[in-house]
Formats: C-alpha cells, sequence, structure tokens
C-alpha cells in the first residue's frame, strides 16, 4: 500500500479546528455528483438545500425549531460519547419522553388545571427520557451486555409503545379514527416567544441548557473526569474515577435531555401525540454531535446546520420532486467525511514511494 | 400442508436473513473488526436486490446485485475503518444513516411493485415425503446457501490455516502484525465478506420473503444480527441456534396475533426486540469469567514503523 498512516507526536490542534470546515465542502461536491446522477441540476439542487432557506424568516424561524431538538439531544450525547459510552438509542428515549409528558397532558385535558401543567410535563419527560436510559447503562455497568445493542433496541420499543397508546388508551374519541391524542389544552401547550411567528420557549430553554452543559464540561470536576475517563482510561483509574458512575450519569443526562426534546416537539409544534413525532432527531443528533466536536458550542453551531439540511430537504422535495431520502443520504455522507477529516488530528497520511516501502519490507 | 410442517417452515424463512447476516458478521469480528452497518447494507441490499430482479425477472441477478450493493458499501466502512483508523463504532453508524437514505432513493420507484418469488426446489419423490421432505427438500436457494455458508465459515474458521491467521489477527493484531501477517489486507477481505453476506441478507426479503420492497423493510433485522453474534459467543455452531430461536420468536409473534392474543400486538412485535435485550443481559451475565469475544474487537489498527 503506498498510502500510510503516521501517527502525530501530538494532536494537530489546527486541524481539529477547521476539519469540520474542510468536511462541509467534500460533502457538497459528493452530493452535487449524487444530484447528478439522479437528473437533477445540482446547482439549482444545492440552492435550494442551503440558500433559498437562508432567504426567508419563515424558514429561518423553522431552521430554529428544527435545530432545537437536535442540539438538546446531541449536548446529551456529547457527553456520553466523552466518557466513551455509545447510547446510540437517543430516539427511544425522545419518544418516553413525549409520552410521559403527554401523559400529564391527558390526564388533564378539560380539567381546570393550572398553568403547572407544562412544567410537569417536562419534569416527567426528563425523567422517564432519563429512567429509559438507565436501561441500556445499567445492563452494561452490572453485566457487560453491549449499551450500543441494547439503547437501540428499546428505540424500536418504544416506538411501538408510542403506536399502542395512541391507537389504543389514548386516541380522541372525536378524532374521525385518526391515531392521535386530542389537541393539548392551551396551559399543556409550549408558549411562543413572539405571537405570530413558529419560534416556541424551547428555542430558548436549549439556550439555557447548552450553557449549562458547556460549564458543566469546562468548569466543574465532573465535567473534567467525563473528558478524561473518554480520553485516557488508564490515567483515569490511576485517578480514582470511577467510570461506570459516568456511564450512568452520562447515560440518564442524555436520556433527560432527549426525553426534554420529545415533550417540547409535542407539545410545542405538533400539538399532539402521534406516531412519527421525530424524523430521527435522535439519530441525526448523533452526527450534529460529532460535526460539533463533542463541544457544546460547536455542537450549537451544527445543529442548525442539519436543520438546515431538513428544511431544504423539504423545500427541494417540493420545487425539485428530489426524494425526501436524499436528506439522510446527504447526512450520512456529511458524517463519514467529519469523521474522515477527523482521522487526520490524530494522524499525518504519508506517500510511500515502493524504494522506501522495499527498505522498510512492505509491498 | 399440516400445522407444525407450516409453522417449521416460516421459522426457517425468518431465520434465514439473520443467519446470513450474522454469519458475515461473525467473520468481520474474529478478524477484530465490528462493523455496526449491518442494518444499512442490509436495506441497501435489499432496494438493489429487488431492483436487479424486477429489471432482469431473475432471482439469481437479484441476489448478486444486493451482494454487489453489500461488498460496495462496506468497501467505504473498510476504507474509513481501515484506511484511515476512525472510530469502527461510529463509521458503522455513519454506515447505516447512508445506507438507509440510500435504500429510500433507489426504492422511491418501485414501491408498489411486485417479483416473482425466488422458486423452492422440488424434487419428485423427496419433496412429497411427509413432514420432513419439505422442510429438507423444497426451501428455495437463500436457505441452502445460508447453510451451507455457516459450515463452509465454521471449517475455514477451525480447520484452515487462513482462519487460524484471521482469528490470530482478531486477538492480537499487534502480535500477527510482528510475526509478518498482513493485518489491514485480512481485515479488509473479512469486511467485504461481511457485506457481501449482509447484501445476500438484505436481498433475501424482498426476492424471497415478500414479493415486494418497502423503505425500511429490514426493521432492525441487522442489528439482530448483530446481537446473535454476542449471543453465539463468536461460534458459528451457537449462530445458528441462535438464529432459529429468534426466527421462531418472530414467527410466534405472528401466530400470536393470528390466534387473536388478548395483548396488543404492538407488545407481541416489541418481542423478538426485547427477547435481544434480555438474551444479551443473559450472555453477558454468564460470561464474567472473562469474556470470549476477540480480544482486539474494535481496536483500532495503524502499523507502527
Amino acid at each position: 500500500m503506498p498510502l500510510v498512516l503516521e501517527k502525530r507526536t501530538e494532536r494537530s490542534t489546527a486541524i481539529a479546528l477547521v476539519s469540520p470546515l474542510i468536511a462541509i465542502p467534500l460533502t457538497l461536491v459528493t452530493m452535487s455528483i449524487v444530484f447528478a446522477l439522479i437528473g437533477k441540476n445540482p446547482i439549482a439542487a444545492l440552492s435550494a438545500y442551503f440558500i433559498q432557506p437562508l432567504t426567508d424568516s419563515y424558514s429561518l424561524q423553522e431552521i430554529a425549531v428544527k435545530a432545537s431538538p437536535l442540539v438538546l439531544i446531541a449536548v446529551g450525547l456529547s457527553l456520553c460519547y466523552l466518557a466513551n459510552a455509545w447510547n446510540i438509542g437517543a430516539e427511544g428515549q425522545l419518544v418516553i419522553g413525549a409520552v410521559a409528558g403527554s401523559w400529564i397532558a391527558v390526564k388533564t385535558q378539560g380539567t381546570d388545571a393550572g398553568a403547572w401543567v407544562l412544567p410537569a410535563m417536562l419534569l416527567c419527560a426528563a425523567i422517564a427520557g432519563a429512567l429509559y436510559a438507565l436501561i441500556p447503562a445499567i445492563c452494561r455497568v452490572r453485566f457487560g451486555a453491549s449499551e450500543i445493542l441494547t439503547s437501540l433496541m428499546l428505540v424500536y420499543v418504544a416506538e411501538l409503545l408510542l403506536d399502542y397508546l395512541v391507537r389504543g388508551p389514548w386516541r380522541d374519541p372525536n378524532g374521525f379514527n385518526f391515531p392521535t391524542t386530542a389537541e393539548f389544552d392551551p396551559v399543556a401547550t409550549v408558549p411562543l416567544l413572539i405571537e405570530g411567528t413558529r419560534l416556541h420557549a424551547g428555542v430558548l430553554l436549549t439556550i439555557v441548557i447548552v450553557v449549562a452543559i458547556f460549564v458543566l464540561l469546562g468548569r466543574t470536576i465532573k465535567g473534567f473526569e467525563i473528558r478524561v475517563v473518554g480520553a485516557a482510561p488508564r490515567a483515569a483509574r490511576f485517578g480514582g474515577f470511577n467510570a461506570n458512575q459516568l456511564v450512568i450519569l452520562t447515560f440518564a443526562l442524555s436520556g433527560a435531555l432527549a426525553g426534554v426534546a420529545g415533550i417540547i416537539e409535542v407539545a410545542g409544534p405538533i400539538g399532539h401525540l402521534q406516531p412519527g413525532i421525530s424524523p430521527g432527531y435522535g439519530f441525526t443528533a448523533i452526527i450534529v454531535a460529532f460535526l460539533g466536536r463533542l463541544n457544546p458550542v460547536g455542537i450549537l453551531i451544527a445543529g442548525l446546520f442539519l436543520a438546515l439540511t431538513f428544511i431544504g430537504g423539504e423545500q427541494a422535495q417540493i420545487a425539485m420532486k428530489i426524494p425526501l431520502d436524499m436528506t439522510k443520504v446527504f447526512q450520512g455522507i456529511l458524517l463519514f467525511y467529519v469523521l474522515a477529516c477527523d482521522s487526520f488530528i490524530l494522524y499525518r497520511i504519508r506517500l510511500m514511494t515502493s524504494q522506501r516501502a522495499a527498505a522498510d519490507g512492505i509491498g | 400442508m399440516g400445522l407444525v410442517e407450516a409453522i417449521i417452515l416460516s421459522v426457517i424463512a425468518a431465520s434465514t436473513p439473520l443467519l446470513l447476516a450474522a454469519t458475515g458478521e461473525l467473520v468481520v469480528e474474529r478478524a477484530g473488526v465490528l462493523n455496526l452497518g449491518i442494518e444499512g447494507m442490509m436495506i441497501v441490499g435489499a432496494a438493489c436486490g429487488f431492483a436487479g430482479a424486477l429489471y432482469t425477472g431473475s432471482t439469481l441477478i437479484g441476489a448478486l446485485c444486493g451482494i454487489g450493493a453489500g461488498v460496495a458499501l462496506s468497501l467505504i466502512f473498510a476504507a474509513m475503518a481501515l484506511g484511515l483508523a476512525v472510530n469502527q463504532v461510529a463509521s458503522g453508524l455513519a454506515l447505516t444513516i447512508l445506507g438507509v437514505g440510500l435504500s429510500g432513493l433507489i426504492g422511491a420507484g418501485f414501491v408498489g411493485e411486485r417479483i416473482a418469488i425466488a422458486p423452492r426446489l422440488n424434487i419428485q419423490g423427496l419433496t412429497n415425503i411427509p413432514l420432513i421432505g419439505r422442510i429438507l427438500f423444497g426451501q428455495d436457494m437463500f436457505v441452502y446457501v445460508s447453510v451451507a455458508l455457516v459450515v463452509a465459515t465454521w471449517w475455514f474458521l477451525y480447520r484452515s490455516r487462513a482462519g487460524l491467521i484471521l482469528r490470530a489477527i482478531g486477538d492480537n493484531h499487534i502480535s500477527a502484525h510482528a510475526l509478518g501477517y498482513p493485518v489491514l489486507k485480512i481485515r479488509t477481505l473479512a469486511v467485504l465478506f461481511g457485506g457481501a453476506c449482509a447484501g445476500l441478507a438484505g436481498a433475501y426479503l424482498p426476492l424471497a420473503y415478500t414479493p415486494f420492497f418497502i423503505p425500511g423493510m429490514t426493521a432492525g433485522r441487522g442489528w439482530i444480527a448483530l446481537a446473535l453474534v454476542v449471543f453465539s459467543s463468536w461460534r458459528p455452531a451457537r449462530l445458528v441456534i441462535g438464529a432459529y430461536l429468534f426466527g421462531a420468536v418472530t414467527i410466534l409473534q405472528l401466530h400470536a396475533q393470528g390466534a387473536g392474543v388478548g395483548v396488543p400486538s404492538q407488545l407481541m412485535s416489541a418481542l423478538p426486540y426485547l427477547a435481544t435485550v434480555i438474551v444479551l443481559v443473559l450472555i453477558s451475565r454468564a460470561r464474567t469469567g472473562g469474556s470470549t469475544a476477540p480480544a482486539a474487537l474494535g481496536n483500532v489498527f495503524v502499523p507502527d514503523r
């Protein structure tokens, strides 16, 4: 093999900073090829994806609304990934949070319950999301079962539970047999920030949580422990940090945040519980976490960018009949390039001439 | 056809894709690589397999298209995880996300189309033997391929020199490299083999299981295949038992729904996933004495010079 990787003596900070900026143009070039392959004008398609949504205020609001759950989930996931715990099931934790929060909304429907309803829903969703995330975390810590597989299996279980509830016990009797609950009461709905816009209070909450996680990671001992356990497990053991405890903690936090994201979607933009409450936010958030370099501020920017791909995808579907699945292709390719570029933080690539290779005894 | 025979036949049909995909992943993991992209390779294999069969009318060409799609995707994974030494968990996830999108894109035009299902073997005299005839001599080619594949894999891993080298690489890539074995080359071949198996497993679904393609038709089978490899403790013989047990759970769930058992259908549908979690916990717990997983599983390897 003429190309070989060589370990750098120290991490390249320069490449760490510019790597997402290299990954995005590479993705755009690849996507142009894909568009051309399916017979669409690449320039027009890219413009529909990335330029047009930025030109009107409705789309801009929509980007903020879509970015909010992505960022909320991704900052939680980044804690897990930093601690080397692989929570892949955020989608399921989102659904369980939405279900648990909606339980209060459904039970208080039509009663004169007061302003406590929405905070109670948020709390309930956070607890439920955390508990649901604790199942794979405990299975890993206590029994050594792969958290990747268990957290993922629980996504399917959560979706089936949601399906059961909205088709069975919680179905709106006046809903013409559609599988949804009745519209939530105003006290059970996330208020809008500005009347007449799409911006809701959840967007504000997301920013508050990003700041909180930023402080947790950068300014507290727990944050330091999380980073050390992931980056240098041996050093962490010598330091007496309890890796298992951090798996539990980071899973619980990320589950709680996914749960909150779920209830905000249901009690905000959607307004009632129904199947298909998320276009895969829990999975896209994995990309957001990596694209944002597992850093809260980076994640905020990455979340806005991925939200743009969702909105752009919808616009490209309407304007150019590009299938909606193109957005997922785009996101997958982006994640590949981000990871590939990250490789050069730790390694440098070297071209081996055949002579050199022969001298080294390979080739 | 009696009820017992019908149930056994449907269990075999439900188990075959799991067995195919899991056998491929078992070889990949024995070489020390964790490829979480099976679900993605399977779903693209399903879309390409259906496309191939729809345009040519041939199940065989469909199956080959599925295999080709799986290999092509696994090549991307190999370039990432082996060539660029990227974290295997993250690149496997990227492969699944990409695969789900690609299959939707490829399959968008095929929704609603039907094809002829893969022909079943029919040998005069043998297939008509009561009870066992149809089970042993009346299956489609995928079933026989899956069984042959497991036997060949077992033979390769435990009876051939190349298999020994592959296992050595999976257990200790640094020593294997020092002994002069081409670690990255063998791992790449293993990953491509895993891709071919996953692609074939995906193609099985629209070619033999149901005569149509729907987006998301793999429904997590790729992940269950991954769990099966853990269940099998990385041994081919146990993999067969595991795959058929899971096939049976899937069928049990369908039959219980048909028989009108008084539990919500969603609870029954959740059974295979819940069973996977429970099995993972039990297996991992039983192995507290020392893990049987390949020791280098999931670790990146960059040859030192």
